[in-house]
């Protein structure tokens, strides 16, 4: 279980986040909607603790991340399998290598067995025969997947998910929502997704909560959110220019 | 106007005041984690042989070529007063005190430094080092840690070959060309060189080891703002760790050569 308590954060004085509330039960799966720079990226950041908040808590599993020391917030991050937005791959190593780092890292495990279970990872989102390829060989939509893998391959218990389907083509994205779909049922993950894209909002989540003005502003099922009245969740499910949320120099 | 002037003094020095703050919190984080398992072997030998082994050549040919002129100069210099003889002192006495570990250092930083802050820079960027952290692996450790340890123990290594190199080079021009006596040649550079001096010249190129390649780290692994950023942070380290080489030789030899 996550819970998210009052949290604060401001870069350079400027408020990002301003008092966000958001808990996520065991198995659950969140999906955080909100433009682009309303602080989601940040939200997910501090989640798996890469950022302490101004104020407020964040409890995983009861534990509060910001009482944890470096070596138990590394043991608590072995918990969590995190996809970044642009997959994050090691440039310096092959796929087989990238999907097995935390084995490397985390266990006694030799090369040949990490490889076998990276091969398996792999297959499990689809890619075979790939192991032994640099990143800079694969396509966006294939990074994605060893960047899935790589999160899968410590059987984590909470997944998450930094903007997975952007910058992929209508298919590749649908493949994507299938496999985060896939991965919370084959391994019973609590997930917490960030993004600005509704049909996969719609599609992976249990939950969807907006950010807006640096607050969760509505949360509820996908149909909920669907059919609300907030004007400005409307306007964002919708897509719309007009309306409450102000883009600069877009909006008059 | 005096508040003014301070104040606009204060702006002007915070950020490269807060910058060698976090560069020295870097070092302390290094220091602090260079025994803590796992010793990260394999990154510390691929360090060593991007910055020692893969920076040989171009250290070669600047050392061959630093002797020969050093030798070159000194000798149709020093024949205008009949002190020829002292050509093979002249060089080895500057090889080892100086010109062995400065030379050594500044190729290395436009070499290796200038990589190690665009890589660390990219890292940054393509948010590797934020995948480090979630794959429960500090990046200091994983990424500074190396590096650091590998720059203070391979600089003195290049420094070494430099001075052996550029002593043969001034062999080569005074003794082949210039046609000075070899015996001579050999006996000035073994009589009025000393131990202290190449022990200090390899101790100022663990001190440059160890600057560049921390400063390089800071700059890479703080790197903002996409690919423009990793361009300032590789220049920014090469041209901080090259000023700070030749700042901290000259207090250095002052502290080292009395």
């Amino acid at each position: 279980m996550i819970e998210l308590i009052d949290i604060h954060k401001s870069f350079e004085g400027k408020p990002v986040l301003r008092g966000v509330n958001l808990r996520v039960e065991k198995g659950e799966s969140v999906v955080v909607i909100g433009g682009s720079g309303s602080g989601k990226s940040v939200l997910l950041k501090h989640i798996i603790g890469l950022l302490k908040p101004d104020k407020g808590q964040v409890l995983v599993n009861s534990t509060d991340l910001l009482q944890l020391d470096e070596d138990g917030l590394n043991e608590m991050r072995k918990k969590f399998g995190m996809l970044f937005q642009s997959a994050a791959l090691f440039d310096s190593m092959p796929v087989w290598e990238n999907v097995g780092f935390g084995l490397k890292r985390h266990t006694a495990l030799h090369d040949r067995e990490i490889k076998e279970i990276a091969v398996q990872k792999l297959k499990m989102v689809g890619l075979v025969g790939i192991e032994d390829l640099m990143p800079s060989e694969l396509s966006g939509g294939m990074r994605k997947r060893v960047g899935l893998a790589r999160a899968i391959a410590m059987e984590p218990e909470i997944l998450l998910y930094d903007e997975p389907t952007t910058g992929l083509d209508p298919i590749m994205a649908d493949a994507i929502n299938d496999l985060i779909i896939k991965m919370r049922e084959k391994l019973n993950v609590t997930s917490v997704a960030i993004t600005h894209d509704m049909k996969s909002a719609y599609k992976i989540a249990d939950t969807i909560a907006m950010l807006y003005n640096g607050v969760i502003i509505s949360r509820g099922a996908p149909e909920e959110i669907i059919n609300t009245q907030d004007p400005a969740v409307r306007q964002f499910v919708e897509g719309r220019a007009e309306g409450p949320i102000i883009i600069e120099g877009v909006n008059k | 106007m005096l508040v003014k002037l301070i104040e606009r003094f204060g702006a002007a020095v915070e950020k490269p005041v807060e910058g060698v703050g976090r560069c020295v919190l870097l070092l302390f984080s290094s220091l602090k984690l260079i025994f803590k398992p796992p010793l990260e072997t394999r990154n510390i030998f691929g360090q060593m042989l991007e910055i020692g082994v893969n920076s040989l050549p171009v250290v070669l040919i600047t050392a061959v070529f630093t002797g020969m002129v050093l030798a070159l100069q000194s000798y149709t210099g020093f024949k205008r007063f009949g002190a020829e003889g002292l050509v093979g002192s002249v060089v080895a006495l500057s090889m080892t005190r100086e010109l062995g570990p400065v030379l050594s250092a500044l190729i290395v930083t436009g070499r290796a430094g200038g990589a190690m802050a665009a890589e660390l820079g990219t890292m940054r960027v393509t948010e590797q080092i934020d995948a480090l952290e979630t794959l429960a692996t500090n990046p200091v450790k994983y990424l500074v840690v190396p590096r650091l340890l590998s720059g203070t123990i391979m600089l003195p290594a290049l420094a070494i070959v430099t001075d052996i190199i550029g002593i043969m080079g001034g062999y080569f021009v005074t003794v082949m060309l210039l046609g000075a006596s070899s015996k001579a040649y050999l006996r000035a550079t073994w009589d009025f060189l000393e131990m202290e001096d190449i022990y200090n010249g390899l101790i100022k190129a663990c001190v440059f080891g160890a600057a560049f390649s921390l400063i390089s780290c800071y700059k890479g692994f703080y790197t903002k703002g996409g690919a423009e950023g990793v361009g300032r942070a590789t220049t920014g380290a090469v041209v901080m760790s090259s000023m700070t080489i030749l700042i901290s030789d000259y207090f250095l030899s002052a502290w080292l050569f009395k």
